[in-house]
């Protein structure tokens, strides 16, 4: 393996790693525009260069091989003069329209100038005139081939990631135009990625398009919710100016680096699907069409559940789970149900559809958790759909139901018939859905983003989801709910906080010992077998 | 002088085979072909000191000797015959004078390097050229000089035309290969070099049109010969194509050794109306320009590197008294702005803005710091850039500035032309 120096610092790497992988493993930051770790170089931006010792020219730091003895020195007053040179380049027919631009904050122009750039301008030319400015090339994204630095990484990303090749760079010389082919539409599954890759203004989201500055977000790690990959990502928020957006406080999500998971990618579904956290939420406990507080909601829980629990009828009550709850969220289930209640009728196989998936990062079945699920209430019998028939027979005297919409997966009539023959239909859901309508009692319980806890993907792998905010209204982590009715069944599973109750899964399980949070950190572990 | 390349030019029909195989036609290929083994004509060709006459002046032999022994993979020749270098016309007259030597050059090579096919990319607007060659084609397939068992022999050989879609760029090697390969034309990255991966990602070997033609001549009548020919390290004739103000404008086959006074006033007859020479571009619009008291160096490859200028493509473009250097600055820049590929940024914007910035100048509305910026505008793009088209703007509009400074100083001073 050769050895080498940059900066003054060694390091050994393996033969064929490039200059910029060695540094970027050193800490040393090498600007960059068209090269992406992801994608095949294209060396075309010329920013990257940087000195070797015994050659004449600055070479390109993203293509060129490391070599034994090697010595790079990318602070060079040779090198610093090159990036400048690049960078007015770049800007010579760039419209600077960074005020009205909404990569402004984030854009690598902006960023590399303020650090490397800082010339008088020696531009008096009428800039070449493109095409297309705010132009809509597909439904969530919209270019502009003014501010495009020809950088590649979208038409790279759209032939070598999603293999759908709808970019090219057409024409030449300063009249090159980044554009989607003739009667193509940048219209993929993983068509937001490109915006993420962009290093300027070229193309923007259209669905966060204006609606924030980017340095107001604040960032929150998280997984994203929408399917069983359990891609990693950000929450990108902002509460400091809720007249802003009409109280939302989610801007955005975006992904984040996991190379076992999803790499630098989300599909389009998990990108735009968040607008459910700040809309149409369940926010105080509801008792038939009265809001009513916690106290009196789990008051009228419990008194449900004791004289069942004195008559010994464990079997008249139904817990059906979600594998949409984190770990912790089931394994007070399980603590609560199964074994100190010892409820035999608590499962979380309602027998959805699977949805569509692919060979990359879209998986059928859309639970962030199953696996976790499985792993902590096992697949015992009666499952889900077998609760709910008994229920609607009129077998069950309290169903316990998380979240899932029984109209969408039973059909009205079932839904209907439980409402009528079911003593109490206790509803604990985050946002507003058909099933809301026929519940007795509605609890309402927060959103991932709300939430502390972590998620088994379908690789097995627990990744852990941090809050952003407060939950909404009246509105509580789905443990947190039953450890407050857990009191009033007089035996408290009490926990300060999902460390805790992750400390005692830890302990229990098998196949989480050995894990924590510090642990699973945020990259995620993968389940012992 | 004796005649090698051009040695059937003007002959009636010398475009013909019957016409070809009066003079030791396909001789050589034969010889070759039964009598040689590929290395003895790699060697051959190494002692002959045959450079690559595209421009670069690469010897020929050793880029042979590059393609590897032991790679399973297909080998090819490419022929660059995408002549787009203002002020060259050579490779035109080849192919349609004589197109049978290239044909003959085509074989050799090929048996040399071990390829079984090459592909002759042709300049889009050369139709002639693209027909006569073709005609040639077919009459070496039907004499089976082409095709399967050339000569009886076990060897084959197949020879494909593409013409080019009339873009500069696709005459540097490796955007010619992308642009045979059904891509945009566009330079690739270096290292791997074509002789080890090339088109469709295999060994190849990329000649000028020109340089094959020298190729069968060397086989019959030795590399000896054919060095004592040349200067220093450069062996045979090349083609001069001469243009601008002289008497004579054309082509002219001479040794690599002479001197660029005597191209201008011996063979293409001086300047006319009896004007004195300004400026001469030695070899293609990417060529430094040299200035009168310069032209008595001699026409060689090392030679006028020594220098500063280059050899090119044996393009010469002479320029008398008349001319107005900020022009012809200008139309250089112009054209390199209209021919930049737009891969990457240096070259890209930065053509673009020297053409803009000496039109300003031409037109008279130039301001002192247009003159002031220019040469470091200029020399930001070379060297900087993935191929050697950046290098060329460097060079060519730095050498007007450099040059000719008071006549550029002079437009933004008196805000008129001098001429």
């Amino acid at each position: 393996m050769p050895n080498l120096t940059i900066d003054g610092k060694k390091i050994e790497v393996p033969a064929g790693t490039t200059i910029i992988q060695a540094a970027d493993k050193l800490g040393i930051d090498i600007p960059r525009y068209c090269y992406h770790p992801a994608l095949p170089v294209a060396g075309n931006c010329r920013i990257c260069m940087v000195e070797v010792e015994k050659q004449a020219k600055l070479q390109i730091a993203c293509y060129t091989p490391v070599a034994e003895g090697m010595v790079v020195k990318t602070t060079s007053p040779k090198v610093l003069e090159a990036r400048k040179t690049v960078l007015e380049f770049l800007l010579v027919n760039h419209p600077v329209d960074c005020p009205v631009c909404d990569q402004a904050g984030e854009c690598k122009l902006q960023d590399y100038y303020m650090e490397h750039g800082q010339y008088d301008s020696r531009l008096a030319d009428v800039k070449v005139k493109k095409e297309k400015k705010a132009f809509s090339i597909g439904p969530t994204v919209m270019l502009d081939q003014e501010r495009c630095i020809l950088c590649t990484r979208c038409v790279r990303f759209a032939d070598n990631i999603t293999k759908t090749s709808e970019f090219g760079v057409f024409d030449r010389g300063d009249h090159s135009q980044l554009d989607v082919y003739p009667g193509k539409q940048l219209d993929n599954k993983y068509s937001g990625n490109v915006v993420d890759i962009c290093p300027v203004g070229a193309l923007t989201d259209k669905d966060f398009r204006f609606k924030c500055r980017v340095w107001y977000l604040d960032k929150t790690n998280s997984i994203c919710p929408g399917c069983s990959m359990g891609c990693n990502i950000t929450v990108e928020w902002d509460k400091t100016r809720p007249h802003q957006h009409k109280k939302a406080r989610v801007m955005r999500l975006k992904p984040r680096l996991n190379p076992d998971v999803n790499d630098y990618w989300m599909c389009d579904v998990g990108r735009y699907d968040y607008h459910f956290i700040d809309e149409n939420r369940i926010q105080y406990p509801q008792l038939k069409d009265e809001l009513i507080s916690w106290g009196k909601a789990i008051g009228t829980l419990a008194q449900t559940i004791k004289p069942l629990q004195d008559a010994g009828r464990m079997d008249r009550i139904g817990i059906i789970a979600s594998a949409k709850l984190t770990n912790e969220d089931l394994f007070v289930i399980r603590k609560l149900f199964k074994d100190t209640l010892k409820i035999s009728q608590v499962d979380f196989r309602v027998g959805e559809k699977p949805g569509d998936s692919d060979n990359f990062l879209i998986k059928a079945d859309k639970n962030p958790n199953t696996a976790g699920a499985l792993a902590i209430l096992g697949d015992s019998q009666p499952d889900a759909q077998a609760i709910i028939a008994k229920a609607k027979q009129g077998q069950i005297d309290l169903l316990y139901v998380f979240g899932h919409d029984l109209v969408k997966l039973f059909g009205k009539d079932t839904v209907e018939q439980i409402y009528k023959n079911v003593k109490l239909f206790v509803f604990q859901c985050s946002n507003i859905n058909d099933t809301c309508g026929y519940a007795h009692l509605i609890l309402p319980s927060s959103v991932y983003a709300e939430k502390e806890g972590t998620f088994t993907n379908c690789q097995q792998r627990v990744q852990r989801i941090w809050p952003a905010f407060f939950p909404l209204g009246d509105s509580k982590g789905d443990w947190e709910i039953l450890s407050l009715l857990s009191e009033q069944l007089g035996a408290p599973i009490k926990y300060r906080g999902s460390q805790e109750v992750f400390k005692d899964i830890a302990g229990t399980m098998s196949a989480f010992s050995q894990m924590s949070y510090e642990k699973i950190a945020d990259q995620g572990m993968v389940l012992k077998k | 002088m004796e005649k090698i390349i051009t040695r059937h030019f003007g002959q009636e029909n010398s475009h013909r085979l019957e016409n070809y195989l009066k003079d030791k036609g396909y001789e050589a290929a034969r010889k070759a072909l039964t009598q040689m083994t590929p290395a003895q004509i790699i060697e051959e060709i190494k002692k002959s000191y045959l450079r690559g006459l595209g421009g670069a002046g690469f010897a020929t032999g050793m880029k042979w000797g590059f393609i590897p022994k032991n790679n399973p993979k297909p080998k090819y020749l490419v022929v660059n015959g995408d002549e787009g270098e203002p002020g060259t016309f050579k490779d035109k007259y080849i192919f349609e004078q004589d197109p049978h030597a290239l044909l003959e050059g085509i074989i050799i090579t090929c048996y040399a390097i071990g390829s079984h096919k090459a592909y002759v990319y042709i300049r889009g607007e050369y139709l002639k050229s693209i027909q006569i060659l073709q005609g040639a084609i077919d009459e070496a397939y039907k004499n089976e000089f082409l095709g399967k068992g050339i000569m009886g022999t076990s060897c084959d050989c197949d020879v494909v035309i593409h013409p080019g879609a009339g873009a500069y760029i696709c005459g540097e090697e490796t955007a010619l290969l992308e642009s045979l390969e059904g891509k945009k034309g566009f330079p690739r990255l270096k290292p791997p070099f074509p002789a080890v991966v090339g088109l469709f990602g295999c060994p190849t070997v990329i000649n000028n049109v020109e340089t094959l033609a020298c190729v069968a001549p060397i086989i019959l009548n030795g590399s000896e010969w054919f060095f004592k020919l040349g200067y220093a390290n450069q062996g045979g004739n090349r083609i001069f194509c001469v243009s601008g103000h002289v008497n004579k404008p054309g082509i002219y086959e001479l040794p690599a050794g002479i001197t660029l006074r005597e191209i201008i006033y011996e063979h293409a007859g001086g300047i006319p109306h009896g004007r004195k020479l300004k400026a001469v571009i030695p070899g293609g619009i990417s060529a430094p320009v040299l200035t009168a008291d310069e032209i008595d160096v001699k026409m060689d490859f090392d030679s006028l590197k020594s220098i500063g200028s280059m050899a090119g493509s044996g393009g010469i473009i002479v320029m008398d008294d008349t001319t107005d250097m900020v022009w012809a600055a200008m139309i250089a820049a112009r054209f390199f702005a209209h021919e930049s590929c737009g891969q990457c940024s240096p070259c890209r914007e930065g053509s673009g803005w020297v053409y803009n910035n000496l039109k300003r100048i031409y037109h008279e509305i130039g301001r002192p710091h247009d003159l002031a910026n220019l040469p470091g505008i200029v020399s930001n793009i070379g060297g900087n850039t993935i191929c050697a088209f950046g290098d060329a703007v460097t060079m060519s509009v730095g050498s007007y500035v450099s040059k000719f400074r008071s006549e550029f100083e002079n437009k933004i001073k008196e805000r008129v032309c001098q001429i």
